[in-house]
Protein backbone atom coordinates (compact mmCIF):
# COMPACT_ATOMS: atom_id res chain seq x y z
CA UNK A 1 0.00 0.00 0.00
CA UNK A 2 3.44 2.60 0.84
CA UNK A 3 3.72 2.22 -2.98
CA UNK A 4 0.72 3.09 -4.02
CA UNK A 5 0.64 5.90 -2.06
CA UNK A 6 3.82 7.09 -2.89
CA UNK A 7 2.92 6.81 -6.69
CA UNK A 8 0.04 9.32 -5.97
CA UNK A 9 2.20 11.73 -4.60
CA UNK A 10 4.86 11.20 -7.43
CA UNK A 11 2.20 11.35 -10.31
CA UNK A 12 -1.14 13.51 -9.97
CA UNK A 13 -3.09 10.85 -12.97
CA UNK A 14 -2.59 8.02 -9.49
CA UNK A 15 -5.10 8.13 -6.72
CA UNK A 16 -4.40 5.61 -4.33
CA UNK A 17 -7.07 4.31 -2.02
CA UNK A 18 -6.68 1.61 1.08
CA UNK A 19 -9.92 -0.15 1.90
CA UNK A 20 -10.29 -2.66 5.20
CA UNK A 21 -11.14 -5.46 3.38
CA UNK A 22 -13.37 -6.90 6.73
CA UNK A 23 -14.90 -3.69 7.43
CA UNK A 24 -16.49 -3.41 3.08
CA UNK A 25 -17.44 -7.08 2.16
CA UNK A 26 -19.51 -6.02 0.02
CA UNK A 27 -16.50 -3.98 -2.04
CA UNK A 28 -14.55 -7.53 -1.27
CA UNK A 29 -16.46 -9.47 -2.60
CA UNK A 30 -17.12 -7.33 -5.82
CA UNK A 31 -12.80 -7.36 -6.20
CA UNK A 32 -12.82 -11.18 -4.93
CA UNK A 33 -10.92 -10.50 -2.21
CA UNK A 34 -9.76 -13.68 -0.86
CA UNK A 35 -6.35 -12.78 0.82
CA UNK A 36 -4.94 -9.25 1.51
CA UNK A 37 -3.31 -7.38 1.21
CA UNK A 38 -4.93 -6.90 -2.89
CA UNK A 39 -4.26 -4.58 -5.27
CA UNK A 40 -6.34 -3.48 -8.54
CA UNK A 41 -5.05 -1.10 -10.23
CA UNK A 42 -8.01 0.37 -12.86
CA UNK A 43 -10.32 -2.66 -12.60
CA UNK A 44 -8.08 -4.38 -15.02
CA UNK A 45 -5.00 -5.63 -13.12
CA UNK A 46 -4.62 -7.08 -10.12
CA UNK A 47 -2.42 -9.39 -7.30
CA UNK A 48 -2.36 -10.43 -3.84
CA UNK A 49 0.41 -10.61 -1.59
CA UNK A 50 3.03 -7.71 -1.07
CA UNK A 51 5.35 -7.57 -4.07
CA UNK A 52 8.56 -5.72 -5.11
CA UNK A 53 8.46 -1.82 -6.45
CA UNK A 54 9.62 -3.48 -9.78
CA UNK A 55 6.56 -5.64 -10.33
CA UNK A 56 4.20 -2.87 -8.42
CA UNK A 57 5.70 -0.65 -11.12
CA UNK A 58 4.73 -3.15 -13.86
CA UNK A 59 1.32 -3.73 -12.34
CA UNK A 60 0.65 0.42 -12.99
CA UNK A 61 1.83 0.00 -16.19
CA UNK A 62 0.17 -2.79 -17.15
CA UNK A 63 -3.24 -1.50 -16.17
CA UNK A 64 -3.09 1.81 -18.51
CA UNK A 65 -1.16 -0.21 -21.46
CA UNK A 66 -3.90 -2.57 -21.96
CA UNK A 67 -6.27 -1.54 -24.57
CA UNK B 1 -10.33 4.69 26.40
CA UNK B 2 -7.21 6.06 24.16
CA UNK B 3 -6.65 3.60 21.11
CA UNK B 4 -2.83 4.32 21.14
CA UNK B 5 -0.95 3.62 23.98
CA UNK B 6 1.94 5.53 25.34
CA UNK B 7 4.67 3.41 23.32
CA UNK B 8 2.30 3.82 20.33
CA UNK B 9 2.40 7.21 21.30
CA UNK B 10 5.66 7.61 21.65
CA UNK B 11 6.81 5.79 18.03
CA UNK B 12 4.18 7.77 16.17
CA UNK B 13 5.83 11.37 17.43
CA UNK B 14 8.99 9.72 16.53
CA UNK B 15 7.59 9.16 12.88
CA UNK B 16 6.41 12.52 13.09
CA UNK B 17 9.71 14.19 13.01
CA UNK B 18 9.68 13.79 9.85
CA UNK B 19 6.78 15.60 8.89
CA UNK B 20 8.06 18.59 6.59
CA UNK B 21 4.24 20.91 6.73
CA UNK B 22 0.76 20.86 7.18
CA UNK B 23 -1.14 18.02 6.60
CA UNK B 24 -5.17 18.01 7.30
CA UNK B 25 -6.84 14.57 7.42
CA UNK B 26 -10.74 14.93 6.46
CA UNK B 27 -13.20 12.20 8.00
CA UNK B 28 -16.57 11.30 6.24
CA UNK B 29 -18.38 9.73 8.73
CA UNK B 30 -22.41 8.98 8.87
CA UNK B 31 -23.60 7.62 12.12
CA UNK B 32 -26.78 5.87 10.78
CA UNK B 33 -24.64 3.51 7.92
CA UNK B 34 -21.84 2.40 10.66
CA UNK B 35 -21.89 4.17 14.29
CA UNK B 36 -18.95 1.98 16.23
CA UNK B 37 -16.31 2.02 12.98
CA UNK B 38 -17.08 5.78 12.32
CA UNK B 39 -16.66 6.82 16.34
CA UNK B 40 -13.48 4.42 16.23
CA UNK B 41 -12.14 6.06 13.14
CA UNK B 42 -12.39 9.58 14.49
CA UNK B 43 -11.08 9.03 17.84
CA UNK B 44 -7.84 7.33 16.13
CA UNK B 45 -7.88 10.00 13.73
CA UNK B 46 -8.05 12.89 16.56
CA UNK B 47 -4.99 10.92 18.53
CA UNK B 48 -3.04 10.79 15.42
CA UNK B 49 -3.65 14.27 15.09
CA UNK B 50 -2.77 15.34 18.70
CA UNK B 51 0.88 13.91 18.22
CA UNK B 52 1.85 16.75 15.64
CA UNK B 53 0.98 20.39 15.66
CA UNK B 54 1.01 20.25 11.77
CA UNK B 55 -1.91 18.02 11.52
CA UNK B 56 -5.36 19.39 11.42
CA UNK B 57 -9.04 17.48 11.31
CA UNK B 58 -11.98 17.78 9.74
CA UNK B 59 -15.10 15.92 10.12
CA UNK B 60 -17.53 15.59 7.46
CA UNK B 61 -20.57 13.61 7.18
CA UNK B 62 -21.33 11.66 4.12
CA UNK B 63 -25.32 11.94 3.79
CA UNK B 64 -25.01 16.26 4.61
CA UNK B 65 -21.98 17.48 3.27
CA UNK B 66 -22.50 15.37 0.05
CA UNK B 67 -20.73 17.98 -1.93
CA UNK B 68 -17.74 17.53 0.04
CA UNK B 69 -17.88 14.11 -0.57
CA UNK B 70 -18.30 13.91 -4.64
CA UNK B 71 -15.40 16.28 -4.59
CA UNK B 72 -13.19 14.13 -2.88
CA UNK B 73 -14.52 10.86 -4.35
CA UNK B 74 -16.03 9.35 -1.39
CA UNK B 75 -19.07 7.33 -1.49
CA UNK B 76 -18.56 5.49 1.62
CA UNK B 77 -17.77 5.36 5.35
CA UNK B 78 -16.07 5.32 7.34
CA UNK B 79 -13.36 7.79 5.26
CA UNK B 80 -10.01 9.60 5.34
CA UNK B 81 -8.46 11.59 2.87
CA UNK B 82 -5.10 12.31 3.77
CA UNK B 83 -4.21 15.92 2.27
CA UNK B 84 -0.77 18.06 1.85
CA UNK B 85 -0.15 21.44 0.41
CA UNK B 86 -2.84 19.40 -2.16
CA UNK B 87 -4.85 16.36 -2.30
CA UNK B 88 -2.43 14.13 -3.14
CA UNK B 89 -5.41 11.20 -4.59
CA UNK B 90 -4.56 9.46 -1.18
CA UNK B 91 -7.82 7.82 0.67
CA UNK B 92 -8.54 5.13 3.45
CA UNK B 93 -11.96 3.04 3.64
CA UNK B 94 -12.34 1.37 7.16
CA UNK B 95 -10.40 1.91 10.29
CA UNK B 96 -6.76 1.89 9.38
CA UNK B 97 -5.47 0.02 12.44
CA UNK B 98 -3.23 -3.04 12.35
CA UNK B 99 -1.05 -3.29 8.86
CA UNK B 100 -2.79 -0.50 8.09
CA UNK B 101 -1.72 1.93 10.75
CA UNK B 102 1.67 2.35 9.49
CA UNK B 103 0.28 3.51 6.18
CA UNK B 104 -1.60 5.98 7.54
CA UNK B 105 1.55 7.20 9.52
CA UNK B 106 3.17 6.68 6.47
CA UNK B 107 0.74 8.68 4.14
CA UNK B 108 0.51 11.55 6.26
CA UNK B 109 4.22 11.68 6.17
CA UNK B 110 4.82 11.94 2.32
CA UNK B 111 2.15 14.06 1.92
CA UNK B 112 3.39 16.70 4.01
CA UNK B 113 6.89 16.45 2.12
CA UNK B 114 5.11 15.95 -1.47
CA UNK B 115 8.76 14.16 -2.01
CA UNK B 116 7.85 10.01 -2.79
CA UNK B 117 10.30 7.35 -1.90
CA UNK B 118 10.52 5.29 -4.69
CA UNK B 119 13.06 4.17 -7.34
CA UNK B 120 14.40 6.18 -10.10
CA UNK B 121 12.62 4.07 -12.77
CA UNK B 122 9.67 4.09 -10.94
CA UNK B 123 9.46 7.98 -10.57
CA UNK B 124 10.69 8.58 -14.06
CA UNK B 125 7.39 6.23 -15.50
CA UNK B 126 4.51 7.79 -12.96
CA UNK B 127 6.35 11.29 -13.38
CA UNK B 128 7.10 12.07 -17.13
CA UNK B 129 3.61 11.85 -18.25
CA UNK B 130 1.78 13.20 -14.83
CA UNK B 131 1.08 16.83 -17.02
CA UNK B 132 -1.26 17.46 -19.77
CA UNK B 133 0.13 17.10 -23.33
CA UNK B 134 1.31 20.13 -24.61
CA UNK B 135 -0.53 19.77 -27.63
CA UNK B 136 -2.84 16.55 -28.68
CA UNK B 137 -2.79 17.25 -32.46
CA UNK B 138 1.12 16.72 -32.96
CA UNK B 139 2.08 12.81 -33.05
CA UNK B 140 4.96 11.45 -31.61
CA UNK B 141 6.99 11.04 -27.76
CA UNK B 142 5.79 13.28 -25.36
CA UNK B 143 7.00 16.37 -25.88
CA UNK B 144 7.89 16.64 -22.47
CA UNK B 145 10.77 14.24 -22.16
CA UNK B 146 12.93 12.73 -25.01
CA UNK B 147 13.60 9.86 -23.06
CA UNK B 148 9.52 9.46 -21.84
CA UNK B 149 8.57 5.65 -22.69
CA UNK B 150 4.85 6.96 -23.90
CA UNK B 151 3.92 7.96 -26.95
CA UNK B 152 1.66 10.21 -26.67
CA UNK B 153 -1.56 8.84 -27.17
CA UNK B 154 -1.12 6.76 -23.77
CA UNK B 155 0.73 9.53 -22.13
CA UNK B 156 -2.79 11.25 -21.14
CA UNK B 157 -3.69 7.60 -19.97
CA UNK B 158 -1.14 7.16 -16.59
Amino acid sequence: MRLAQHMSVASERVRSTVIEANEFPELSRAYQVMGVPKVVINDRVQFEGAVPEPDFLGAVLQAVETP
Amino acid sequence: MPILNPRDQAAVRKEFERIAGPVKLVVFSQSLAAPELCQQNEQLVREVAELSDQITVEILNLAIDRERAEAYGIDQVPAIVVEGNRDWGIRFYGVPLGYEFSNLIDSIIVASTGEPVLSEETLASTSRCSRPRPDRTVPGPCAWHSTCRWRRSECARL
